[in-house]
C-alpha cells in the first residue's frame, strides 16, 4: 500500500521517537530527518534506521522535497525557528505538524477537532503542549455535555522528561495550555499548572482535570462522555488511563489520569513526550488517509 | 563557623509569614481588614519584611489551592500603602505564578519577591528571577523541601539561582523535617559556594518543634534572614514562631530591630484569636515532620480523610512514600481514593 512520505525536523528526543512511531504506521513513511549538528546522535540513529539526513537545517531539505515526494513534515525544533521552517515548506506544498509552542496554525487535539482541520485542509496545525494533549480531551468531554465555566488542569511531570527549553520558559507552557483549555476544550476560563517532580524512580506523568459546570453536573451523562473520550485517546495512546474519578462535588467534576508512554525511544514514564508524538502521528495519519484516497489535496501556499 | 561562637551583635532580618503561609492555616480566608490590621501591627513592631499573598503565592487562586476571599492585588493594594517602614514581599512558584502576575504585584506596591522551586528544579526560575531584578525588587531564590537534596546538591541549585540574579538564597524546610545538623550542613555548603554579598535565608516549619533551633543553626553557619510567623500561623504545625525567635535572638544578643513586647502582643491579641484551629504540633502535623511531607498537605489530607474514611496520617505517610512535592495537592484526593478502593471503602467507576 502506498504511504505518505514524511520529513522530521529536529533530531532530538521527540524527533527520534517520531521515527519509531512513523515506521509502525500503515500510511506514513519517515524519509528525511533534519538536524543542525552533523555529530548529533539523533541524525546518526536516523541514518541507521535508513532515513536520509541533513545537518543544514530545513534549507538542506528543500532541494529534495519534490524528488522525494515529501508531503508532511513534523517540526520538533523551537518556536523561534518554526515560522520560517513552516513558510519554506508550505510554499512547496508540504503540510506542517507543529510540535513547538509557536502555534501559528490552529490548535489541534485529535479526538476533539482534527476532523475540522482536515476538512479545511489546514497546512499547519499546532499540537499545543503535552499537558494540553493529555487534558483537553477530558475538558471537551465535559463541555460537550454541559457548559463549563472554568477548567483547571494540573500536570505532574517527571523531572527527567523535561528539557531545558521548557524549564527556561515555564510561563509559555502555562499561557499556551491555559489558552487551549478554552479554545479547544470549550471552557470559558482556563488555568494550567505544571509541577516537575524529581522522584527516582521517575513518576509516570499524571494529570488532574477539574471542571466547574454552570449547572449541577449530570453525573451519568458526563461519566459516559469521559469514558468514551478516554477510549478514543487510547486508540493512539494505549497508556492513557483513568486512575480515579470522575468525582462530583457540587458543580466540580474531578478526573485523575495517568499517561504512560509506549517506550519506543523515550522511557515509559515520559508519557508527556509520548502523547505529543502519538498525537502528532495520529494527526498526520488522518491527513494521510484523506490524501491517499484523493479526498483532499495539498497545494503550495503562496506567501507574500 | 563553630556552634559555640557567640552570635552577639549579629544582624538578622525577620520576615513574617502570617499573611502568606498563614493563609494555608486559614484555608485562604483572611479578610482585607484582617490583612491590614496584622500588617500594620507588625510594621509598628518593627518587622522589616512581611509577606502577603494567597498561601500558594501569585497565581495561587485555583481549585487546586483554594480561592482566597480576595485577589492578591486587592490584598496588596490595601496593605502596601499603610506600611511606615516594612517592605511587602510576595511568593511566586514558577509553573503556577507567572511574570504577568509579578508585574501586577509590583504595580500594587510589592517590593520583594520569593521565587520558589522544588529543591532540585532551580532551573525553572531564570526568567522570573531575571524579571524581578529588572523590576528592581529585592529578589529571593527559595529551595523548597530542602531535606530531599544533599548539601552539595542544594549548593549547586543555590548557585544557579544566584547566577540568574537572586540576591538571597533560602534553605526551605517545607516539611519541618530537618534537624539542626541537617540545616547546618546545608547552609554551610551554600555559604561555601555563594558570592560573599549573596545572603542566605532559612524558612522553617515547626512540625518537629525545631523551628527555633534550626533557625539558630542556620545563623551560626552564616544565614542572615529568617522566616517565621507570629504565633506560628502557618501550614502544618506552623512556621518558626516569630515572637519566640525574637526573644531568643534578644537573649543571645542578636540584633533584629523588632520590639519584642509589641510582637508578643500581636501574637496574643490579634493572631491567636484569628486562628480557626490551634496551630500546633498534633498527630497529623507531627506526621508531616516525621515523614517529610509538604506542610500544606495537612488540611487537604484531613478533608480527604473525612470524605473517604482513610485516616489522614495514613494518607500523609503514603504521600511521603510516593515522594509527592509541593503543588501536587491533587494527588492527596487521588491517593485517598486509591487507598479507599484498596480498603474496600470505594468502588471504581470504570
Amino acid at each position: 500500500m502506498a504511504k505518505i512520505r514524511c520529513a522530521l525536523i529536529g533530531s532530538g528526543n521527540i524527533g527520534t521517537d517520531l521515527i519509531y512511531k512513523l515506521r509502525r504506521s500503515e500510511v506514513l513513511e519517515p524519509v528525511w530527518m533534519v538536524g543542525i549538528d552533523p555529530a548529533s546522535e539523533g541524525l546518526a540513529r536516523a541514518r541507521e534506521l535508513g532515513l536520509k539526513t541533513t545537518a543544514d537545517g530545513v534549507d538542506g531539505l528543500l532541494p529534495h522535497v519534490r524528488e522525494d515526494g515529501i508531503q508532511i513534515a513534523f517540526d520538533a525544533t523551537s518556536a523561534y525557528v518554526h515560522a520560517e521552517n513552516s513558510r519554506k515548506l508550505n510554499e512547496l506544498g508540504v503540510m506542517m505538524v507543529d510540535l513547538t509552542p509557536a502555534a501559528i496554525g490552529p490548535l489541534c487535539v485529535p479526538p476533539v477537532n482534527l476532523r475540522e482541520h482536515m476538512d479545511r485542509v489546514e497546512m499547519n496545525v499546532n499540537m499545543i503542549s503535552c499537558a494540553g494533549q493529555a487534558t483537553i480531551p477530558i475538558v471537551h468531554a465535559v463541555s460537550r455535555i454541559q457548559s463549563v465555566e472554568y477548567a483547571e488542569i494540573i500536570a505532574s511531570l517527571s523531572s527527567r522528561s523535561i528539557g531545558p527549553g521548557t524549564r527556561a520558559n515555564l510561563d509559555e507552557f502555562t499561557y499556551t495550555t491555559s489558552n487551549a483549555i478554552c479554545r479547544v476544550g470549550g471552557a470559558r476560563r482556563g488555568k494550567a499548572l505544571a509541577i516537575i517532580n524529581p522522584a527516582d524512580p521517575p513518576m509516570i506523568m499524571r494529570n488532574t482535570i477539574y471542571c466547574l459546570t454552570d449547572d449541577t453536573p449530570d453525573e451519568a451523562r458526563i461519566t459516559e462522555s469521559i469514558l468514551a473520550m478516554i477510549g478514543e485517546v487510547q486508540s493512539y495512546v494505549p497508556g492513557y488511563r483513568l486512575v480515579n474519578g470522575p468525582v462530583f462535588h457540587e458543580r466540580k467534576v474531578s478526573v485523575f489520569m495517568e499517561v504512560a508512554g509506549l517506550g519506543d525511544y523515550l522511557p515509559r514514564y515520559a508519557g508527556n513526550l509520548d502523547i505529543m508524538t502519538a498525537a502528532a502521528t495520529r494527526t498526520a495519519e488522518m491527513f494521510a488517509h484523506e490524501l491517499l484516497s484523493g479526498r483532499i489535496e495539498l497545494k503550495p501556499l503562496e506567501t507574500a | 563557623m563553630s556552634a559555640d561562637q557567640s552570635l552577639k551583635g549579629r544582624k538578622v532580618v525577620l520576615h513574617d509569614m502570617c499573611l502568606r503561609d498563614g493563609m494555608h492555616a486559614k484555608r485562604e480566608q483572611i479578610s482585607v481588614d484582617q490583612m491590614v490590621r496584622v500588617a500594620s501591627a507588625l510594621d509598628a513592631a518593627g518587622v522589616p519584611l512581611i509577606q502577603v499573598t494567597h498561601g500558594a503565592g501569585l497565581g495561587g487562586n485555583s481549585l487546586q489551592h483554594g480561592f482566597a476571599l480576595h485577589s492578591n492585588e486587592d490584598y496588596l493594594r490595601a496593605v502596601c500603602p499603610q506600611m511606615k517602614q516594612a517592605k511587602i514581599s510576595v511568593l511566586l512558584i514558577p509553573g503556577l505564578g507567572t511574570m504577568r502576575e509579578l508585574q501586577s504585584a509590583y504595580d500594587c506596591g510589592a517590593r520583594s519577591v520569593t521565587i520558589a522551586t522544588h529543591c532540585t528544579e532551580a532551573d525553572t526560575s531564570p526568567q522570573h528571577i531575571a524579571f524581578a531584578r529588572k523590576l528592581g525588587m529585592d529578589t529571593v531564590g527559595f529551595l523548597m523541601m530542602a531535606h530531599l537534596n544533599t548539601p552539595e546538591g542544594l549548593a549547586q541549585q543555590g548557585k544557579l539561582m544566584e547566577s540568574y540574579g537572586a540576591q538571597t538564597v533560602y534553605i526551605t524546610d517545607s516539611a519541618g523535617y530537618m534537624l539542626p545538623a541537617d540545616v547546618r550542613a546545608r547552609v554551610a555548603a551554600l555559604r561555601a559556594v555563594l558570592n560573599p554579598e549573596t545572603e542566605i535565608g532559612f524558612h522553617g516549619h515547626h512540625n518537629l518543634g525545631m523551628g527555633i533551633a534550626n533557625s539558630i543553626a542556620a545563623i551560626e553557619e552564616g544565614a542572615s534572614r529568617i522566616d517565621g510567623s507570629v504565633a506560628g500561623l502557618g501550614a502544618g504545625a506552623g512556621n518558626t514562631p516569630l515572637e519566640v525567635f525574637a526573644a531568643v535572638c534578644e537573649r543571645m544578643g542578636m540584633d533584629t530591630g523588632v520590639d519584642l513586647f509589641r510582637l508578643m502582643d500581636v501574637a496574643e491579641d490579634i493572631i491567636v484569636p484569628m486562628m480557626d484551629h490551634l496551630v500546633r504540633v498534633d498527630r497529623e502535623s507531627l506526621t508531616l515532620g516525621f515523614a517529610g511531607v509538604y506542610s500544606t498537605f495537612l488540611l487537604h489530607a484531613k478533608r480527604a480523610a473525612e470524605r473517604y474514611g482513610v485516616p489522614a496520617r495514613d494518607i500523609l505517610v503514603e504521600l511521603g512514600r510516593r515522594k509527592m512535592i509541593g503543588g501536587q495537592e491533587d494527588m492527596i484526593e487521588d491517593t485517598a481514593m486509591t487507598m479507599a478502593k484498596e480498603r474496600g471503602l470505594l468502588k471504581s467507576v470504570a
